[in-house]
């Protein structure tokens, strides 16, 4: 693979919370992105993952702001720019000719008042490179997207966004963030607040529109259920930083973080018996009191003296092609083990079977 | 404690009166809880769990059929007799930022039904009492949380808070409509943990609601399941039965759909059976016969969409409503139990060799 779609180097995002005060909400974050992989960015609530979503596209809110680091974007013509030096018109054709967003929240996305087609005609208007697009232009382009995502064109251009179904808007969304056929998806909690079947239509669609348009994708997602189902590779991360990293199963079967451990081991399966679950003790640390040393020690139950000492850095752990390098920040780590391997609950599930029979 | 039902519903329907006409959100549903035990219901958004619930807790009247407290009818219980079991039968919100009342502290929070109710009689008694609460969710040391406001503290602490206000009374029954859906997945496990132990020390029932099936097995192991759709019970059984081996095709696509957390099973399922139709039909205009029929992979013209099948019992220790299921196990009745396909998606790549 050549070189990457997207990089991210030492990238760190801020909240101003007063005149003179802010909170650091990310920081440190390297990452590079090739083409066609699909990333997810996990973790629980406030560990930064959608201010890190927001911030690879500078979309960040008024109070947020990227305090240091570098984005650097290959764009669709071969050059490389960095997006912290773009000014506001280029800006504005980068977003959705390279790189778009499905914001969190497929309820309140559109604009309650005007019909999903002028949300296309609005859109590929506003960021379309010295295209013009007339309203038969709009229709055949947005009935094509449509169609892709299994929604009839005719009824869905016509109707209000409260006229559809949470699935059918979270499909429109999607559409509507590929319009300009983006390299690059962002994808904020996809399936968060959607029945279970329409998730699944969801995902399943995910996977049908990579294949035909491969774009680059970097979902943000609580659900490790969902990183497992749509990603290649997985970061996860703890109070703003990305504390482990690596491929999808490296990550699910073989995690070398406490944290990503605590997490999988939490997950409760349903397929297979039903495990005694363990919760991670303790609620994360507040971005205003972060502990020293390792921001997990004051939870972890391995964190010894050297580990409420100095912060500790991503190290490799296995090297692996086009960044799906195993990474880990943790000086415990050869001591991590999940608690059952999913292959041990399958084995116990098997037999169940078997007995059953 | 005897084992007569502490809630019982029967033929419970829940007829909402719109401008559009009217919206059946529950169509006769006949259910228990036992004290000590769970009854979980599970189903996607609209198909009336809620508004079973909310009926349970007396919060609306129902339409049609009854809702019995300890042998006794709501709708005809004294004022005496509804002052006990609005003490007894306690509700846990779904959302833990709104189910609190952002100007009190946790304690003028956990002491209002306790002075209500006249189960303290002065302010030292309240705050030790409510001390007491905050230990038993495990919000300790109790101290530091009784004088907080709810926006001090994180949502899953104040999920905590609102499970020690439910408890204050010593309820026997506890209504959770989706407790723990708005929870990280650290802090679910524990909150369940802490519900799971009220539940065998204090023999507490739980009507318990959830979206989430891995919640519902979770929480639900020893006690039952019932899957509602559109308004129905479409399957009720023994949780690790329903769930473990679950035959009405709703309940299947339902447990096919949750995505595991391991990338190889994940996989192997892409290819599995799809629904005929994501879109849910509206309850104003239900189909005819079986209401999953427009979505059923099993579907069969003429059987399914012809008449409505009944909740019947099964040899495999549930009742359930399909007529597809139903004429099967009247065919053949040695092998309709169970093949290893019979969850869909559980079937990994390397072990397809191994069997």
């Amino acid at each position: 693979m050549s070189d990457p779609i997207l990089s991210v180097r030492d990238l760190s995002i801020a909240y101003r919370t007063g005149r003179k005060e802010s909170v650091t909400a990310v920081s440190g974050i390297d990452l590079d992105l090739y083409e066609g992989q699909s990333l997810a960015l996990v973790g629980e609530s406030g560990c930064g993952k959608t201010t890190l979503g927001l911030g690879l596209l500078r979309l960040l809110p008024n109070l947020g702001e990227i305090t240091s680091g570098s984005l650097t974007y290959r764009l669709k013509d071969g050059s490389r720019a960095d997006l912290l030096q773009m000014k506001k018109e280029p800006l504005r054709r980068f977003r959705w000719n390279e790189a778009a967003m499905v914001f969190q929240g497929a309820m309140n996305a559109f604009n309650p008042v005007i019909r999903i087609f002028d949300h296309f005609a609005d859109t590929l208007r506003d960021h379309a490179d010295g295209k013009k697009w007339t309203k038969a232009a709009v229709e055949a382009r947005a009935g094509e997207l449509l169609e892709t995502v299994r929604l009839d064109p005719d009824r869905v251009l016509q109707s209000y966004p409260h006229e559809l179904s949470g699935g059918m808007k979270q499909r429109a969304l999607i559409a509507l963030a590929i319009a300009l056929d983006p390299q690059v998806l962002v994808l904020d909690e996809p399936t968060t607040a959607l029945d279970l079947l329409t998730q699944r239509s969801i995902v399943q669609q995910l996977h049908e529109l990579r294949k035909k348009f491969g774009f680059t994708m970097v979902f943000i997602t609580h659900d490790l259920g969902l990183a497992a189902e749509l990603a290649d590779r997985v970061a996860t991360m703890y109070a703003g930083r990305i504390i482990e990293t690596g491929s999808a199963r490296d990550i699910f079967y073989d995690p070398k973080h406490p944290y990503t451990a605590g997490l999988i081991n939490a997950v409760m399966p349903v397929k297979g018996d039903r495990p005694a679950l363990e919760s991670i003790p303790g609620y994360p640390p507040s971005l205003k009191a972060m502990p020293d040393g390792c921001a997990f020690n004051p939870r972890c139950a391995f964190a010894t003296d050297a580990c409420k000492q100095d912060r500790v850095p991503l190290s490799l752990l296995t090297e692996r092609p086009s960044g799906m390098d195993h990474s880990v920040a943790c000086l415990h780590h050869d001591q991590v083990r999940l608690a059952r391997s999913a292959t041990d609950q399958l084995a116990s599930f098997v037999e169940g079977e078997s007995a059953n029979v | 404690m005897s084992n007569a039902p502490l809630l019982k519903l029967s033929g419970m329907e829940q007829v909402f009166e719109t401008k559009k006409g009217p919206v059946p959100a529950v169509g006769g549903v006949d259910l228990e809880v036992k004290p000590g035990k769970v009854l979980c219901l599970v189903g996607e958004s609209g198909c009336g769990k809620t508004t079973t619930a909310r009926a349970a807790a007396g919060l609306t009247k129902p339409t049609a059929g009854t809702v019995e407290f300890r042998g006794k009818n709501l709708a005809e219980m004294t004022a005496a007799e509804r002052g006990q079991y609005r003490r007894a039968v306690q509700y846990i919100h779904q959302d833990p930022y709104a189910a609190l009342n952002p100007t009190r502290t946790v304690f003028s929070t956990l002491s209002a039904g306790l002075k209500k109710h006249g189960i303290v009689k002065n302010r030292t008694e309240a705050r030790a009492k409510a001390a007491e609460l905050l230990q038993l969710v495990d919000l300790t040391p109790p101290e530091s949380y009784l004088d907080s406001y709810p926006h001090q503290l994180s949502g899953g602490q104040r999920q905590r808070v609102n499970v020690a206000r439910s408890l204050a009374l010593n309820p026997d029954l506890l209504i959770c409509d989706e407790s723990t859906s708005m929870l990280d997945v650290s802090i679910r496990v524990s909150l369940l943990n802490t519900l799971g132990r009220l539940r065998d020390e204090l023999d507490v029932g739980f009507l318990f609601i959830t979206h989430d099936l891995a919640v519902a097995k979770y929480f639900a192991w020893d006690g039952e399941i019932a899957v509602m759709y559109l308004g129905k019970v479409v399957e009720h059984g023994p949780t690790p039965e329903v769930i473990g081996n679950p035959q009405h095709p709703y309940t299947k696509a339902l447990i096919g759909a949750v995505c595991e957390p391991d990338p190889d099973l994940a996989k192997a399922n892409r290819s599995a059976e799809q629904l005929r139709s994501a879109e849910i039909p509206s309850l104003r205009d239900l189909p005819a016969g079986c209401a999953f029929h427009p979505r059923c992979p099993a579907f069969e013209p003429g059987l399914c969409d012809a008449a409505e099948p009944p909740l019947q019992a099964t040899p495999s220790r549930r009742k359930l409503s399909c007529h597809v299921v139903h004429r099967d196990l009247q065919r053949a009745t040695p092998d309709a139990t169970l093949t290893f396909d019979a969850v869909p998606g559980s079937r990994r790549p390397e072990t397809e060799s191994a069997l």
